[in-house]
């Protein structure tokens, strides 16, 4: 496969949206035909996906990275920024993810979204952010990278607000957008900083310089960029708008919330990785932020009853795990974690749609229960999603969490290495708990009786993802077998990373995946004890016994409340008055004096117009009299 | 022989002219433009331009004149419709610019007033018909199409005006 | 042999007589037809500037002139004629729909 196929990851997709906009602005017939628009939609996603395995599979890995160079977009003065997309084997790498899962989601979007009056313009939109997510990942230069950047998060906010007649979703939308558009300020700010550092954008450079910016404002410029991760991909203090973003189709909160776009902070990060690792500071400081999101994300996933809800939180907290791992130095496992969660959460989300859509729009897992008997495949998948997010050996999860913890104990952050495993511990009780609760019992909810499997399309990408969340991390064995031998993402990646090396003795490896194993199996098995038994009784003892703890829980730690007092309400009470003043005196003001002049004007100028034809003609020979004279006085 | 042939044709042009513009009665307006468009056709025999001058004939005196006595004919105009001279405040200021023009246009070609034309057999052959030919059917052929597009135009868009009755 | 400024000269002289007319004339075709007098002197000044110089392209000029104008004359009497069958009158005074 020849590199020169790169720019039509991008442009597939790219042509998918143009088709499926325009057929759908242009002809209204075109809406009503589903089965057109979800082919194509899904057709150019899983070309894309063929392309990205073709050069997967046909460049070697010692070819590795090309630049393939597609045109000069901007070019001024010394700054140049080309069409250009980097191959390597992160990029790749990530290309594989957002294309394989995509495809899976288009094709089960094809079901859930059936006869939505929108149809057209949600795969349209949904098109469009994959080729952004692509030109994200793939972009050589900074600055098309923040165009990806960008990208995604405009479809973010379509897709959040699909339903947009519904103030609370446009809400949401407009929510998400504006807290990413904070981050996104940093990281402009950051890139253009890193411009006058370095004087150029493209990566190569970049990354080939960074020893010779000096550490301040390296710092300055990693903090930058971290925040503007932290907004991406819902950090602590940006992760506020991610629950709120659940009011969009579930295949929405399951690719772009979950499995893709989320995780570009977390691709920035190791992307840029060969910078951060220049500034330790930088680096601690997200480790720790990190550790402390996948904490408090964990704790609030405890206490959520909306089933998409708890699966929000879920992502922020691993999230934080991924976080957690870049911030030690294992930017490589932190990569491999999104690619194991990518299948895990995606297919939770997807089965979750699978509930919603059975149980036609409900979702408050306190009328659930007892679904298992009716939807037998969803349960089973979900079952295993559940699992290997819990980080149950051998599924996928495990692998790739006990290799950001083991690196983060190696790396002598045994606090935060502490708060990961505690996070663990919480991820495996929220996982039992929203399985027995929605699964499992006597169902608590009429519709529960009448609830049926999804159809077959939508089927068969739980099945897929499923194949995914099992298998996906047999790639990265741990350290301890064969010393590396078995690791394979670890070498593939670390062409691209540049991770910390860290000595880890045998045993104390050995006792950190012997205690992740038992916090994986103890929690379960307290979750299923606990909610099993009980039923949702198990959640009012829990609010008993905590009290307050739990209530701290429920509201989110305040935070929402807090950052209402202190920046919503102060901008929009400063405002108003300004608003006011403005609009009565400048817009009000200027438009009356530009039409009132208007008027004065004319009314004065319309007197010129007699209609008398030998009146015009005068003037015209005045006129050419004048000309006449110009000519005569400059050939003088 | 060019300098009679110039005089007797400059001074009917200019008579033709002032006729025109002093005739109260349109015929003799129109009568008097003939013999302005003839005299000019002379000129421009004198000048060696034979070809535009047989035109000129055709074109101007032989259609153009005719089509504005068909106008006047077929408005059939009173003497008392007919409209009067414009002698007001107007009258001696448009006398005084068109001197002014006038003036202004000598000051302009002052420089050329004594050039003479050149004799040689080549520049008294520009005005016949085969070197007209050549460049009308050469450097100015898309001009010449154009043209004639123009012409269809005109006279689709004429008897499109002419035969509507508007309220 | 006369000089090219005599036949810029009678050029001049036609042009200025045809704007007299158009500006001291009420009637629409008597106007119309001073148009075409500066048409015709500016035509000649072109045949005398295209002998002087011994190019066609004046003489070309002056023939697309010739076109324009009849096109011009046939859509121009077409719009007189038109007036005159709603204002029964030819004084372009009159006519003053375009009054501001």
């Amino acid at each position: 496969m020849m590199p020169q196929w790169t720019p039509y990851l991008v442009g597939l997709p790219l042509l998918g949206f143009l088709l499926s906009g325009l057929l759908g602005l242009l002809w209204p017939r075109y809406r009503r035909w589903e089965i057109g628009i979800g082919v194509l939609a899904v057709s150019v996603v899983a070309l894309a996906f063929l392309l990205a395995l073709g050069l997967f599979v046909g460049l070697p890995q010692e070819e590795l990275p090309l630049r393939v160079v597609l045109y000069q977009w901007i070019a001024s003065g010394d700054f140049a920024a080309p069409i250009a997309f980097r191959l390597d084997t992160l990029s790749l790498w990530m290309t594989l993810i957002v294309t394989g899962v995509g495809a899976l989601i288009h094709l089960y979007s094809i079901g859930y979204m059936r006869g939505d009056a929108g149809y057209w313009r949600y795969f349209a939109y949904l098109n469009l952010f994959i080729a952004a997510m692509l030109l994200l990942v793939l972009a050589d230069n900074l600055l098309l990278l923040f165009l990806g950047w960008e990208g995604v998060g405009l479809c973010s906010y379509l897709l959040i607000g699909h339903w947009y007649a519904d103030r609370e979703k446009a809400f949401a939308a407009r929510k998400a957008f504006v807290v990413n558009r904070i981050g996104d300020f940093a990281f402009l700010i950051g890139l253009l900083w890193l411009f006058r550092e370095v004087g150029s954008l493209d990566l190569g450079v970049v990354l080939d310089r960074a020893g010779a910016i000096e550490s301040t404002a390296l710092g300055a410029i990693g903090m930058l960029l971290f925040l503007g991760a932290t907004g991406k991909s819902a950090q602590i203090p940006l992760y506020v708008w991610l629950p709120d973003a659940m009011a969009g189709p579930t295949p929405v909160s399951a690719l772009i919330h979950a499995a893709t776009m989320v995780t570009a902070g977390v691709y920035l990060l190791a992307r840029l990785s060969p910078l951060y690792v220049l500034s330790p500071g930088v680096l601690g400081l997200i480790a720790l932020i990190g550790a402390l999101t996948a904490l408090l994300a964990a704790t609030m996933a405890l206490v959520q009853t909306d089933i998409k809800k708890v699966l929000a939180y879920s992502t922020i907290s691993q999230l934080g795990l991924m976080f957690l791992g870049a911030g030690v130095g294992a930017f490589s496992a932190a990569i491999f974690h999104v690619f194991t969660h990518a299948f895990s959460k995606a297919l939770l989300f997807l089965g979750a749609g699978s509930v919603i859509h059975a149980l036609e729009g409900e979702q408050d897992i306190r009328r659930m229960g007892g679904l298992s008997r009716h939807m037998p495949l969803t349960y089973c998948t979900f079952l295993l999603g559940a699992l290997a997010l819990a980080g149950l050996p051998p599924l996928a999860g495990f692998f790739s969490k006990d290799m950001m913890l083991t690196a983060a104990l190696g790396s002598g952050h045994e606090v935060l290495w502490f708060l990961g495993l505690v996070s663990s511990l919480l991820t495996t009780l929220y996982m039992g708990r929203l399985l027995v609760l929605v699964f499992h019992g006597a169902p608590r909810a009429p519709a529960v009786s009448r609830a049926h499997e999804a159809p077959a399309v939508m089927r068969l990408p739980l099945v897929g993802l499923a194949v995914g969340a099992v298998a996906a991390g047999w790639i990265g064995w741990p350290d301890l077998l064969g010393h590396g031998a078995w690791n394979w993402i670890g070498r593939w990646l670390s062409d691209s990373t540049a991770d910390l090396e860290h000595g880890l003795s045998l045993g104390l490896e050995a006792l950190s995946i012997a205690l992740s194993v038992t916090v994986a199996v103890g929690g379960l098995w307290m979750a299923f004890r606990l909610w099993g038994r009980a039923g949702l009784e198990a959640d009012h003892m829990l609010q008993r016994r905590l009290g307050g703890l739990y209530a701290l829980w429920q509201s989110g730690y305040r935070v929402e409340a807090i950052y209402e007092r202190l920046f919503v309400r102060p901008l929009l009470q400063g405002s108003a008055a300004p608003l006011r003043w403005s609009e009565r005196y400048i817009a009000g003001g200027l438009i009356g004096l530009a039409s009132r002049s208007a008027f004065f004007i004319g009314s004065g100028i319309r007197r010129l117009q007699t209609g008398l034809l030998s009146l015009y003609a005068l003037v015209m020979l005045i006129g050419a009299l004048g000309l006449l004279a110009w000519f005569l006085w400059r050939s003088l | 022989m060019q300098v009679v042939l110039f005089g007797i044709c400059a001074l009917l042009a200019i008579v033709g002219a002032v006729g025109v513009i002093t005739a109260r009665n349109p015929v003799y307006s129109a009568l008097f433009l003939v013999l302005n468009f003839f005299s000019l056709a002379g000129l421009y025999l004198s000048l060696e331009a034979q070809f535009l001058a047989v035109t000129q004939v055709i074109v101007y005196a032989g259609a153009i004149v005719v089509l504005f006595l068909f106008v006047i004919m077929l408005l059939n105009l009173r003497p008392e419709d007919l409209p009067r001279f414009r002698l007001d405040r107007t009258g001696p200021l448009v006398v005084l610019l068109s001197l002014g023009l006038l003036l202004g246009v000598g000051m302009g070609i002052w420089s050329l007033l004594g050039a003479s034309f050149p004799q040689d057999p080549q520049a008294q052959a520009v005005g016949t018909v085969e070197s007209l030919g050549r460049a009308l059917f050469g450097r100015y052929l898309v001009g010449f199409e154009v043209v004639a597009v123009l012409l269809l135009v005109a006279m689709i868009g004429s008897v499109m005006l002419a035969k509507r009755r508007f309220q | 042999m006369v000089p090219a400024g005599g036949y810029l000269l009678v050029s001049a002289l036609l042009f200025s007589l045809g704007v007299m007319g158009v500006l001291l004339r009420r009637s629409a075709i008597v106007m119309f037809m001073c148009v075409e007098m500066m048409l015709n002197a500016v035509n000649l000044s072109l045949v005398a500037f295209s002998r002087l110089l011994g190019d066609p392209t004046g003489q070309v000029l002056v023939f697309f002139v010739m076109c324009v104008a009849a096109a011009e004359v046939s859509v121009g009497l077409a719009l007189v004629i038109a007036l005159f069958r709603n204002r029964e009158s030819i004084d372009v005074d009159q006519i003053r729909l375009l009054r501001g």
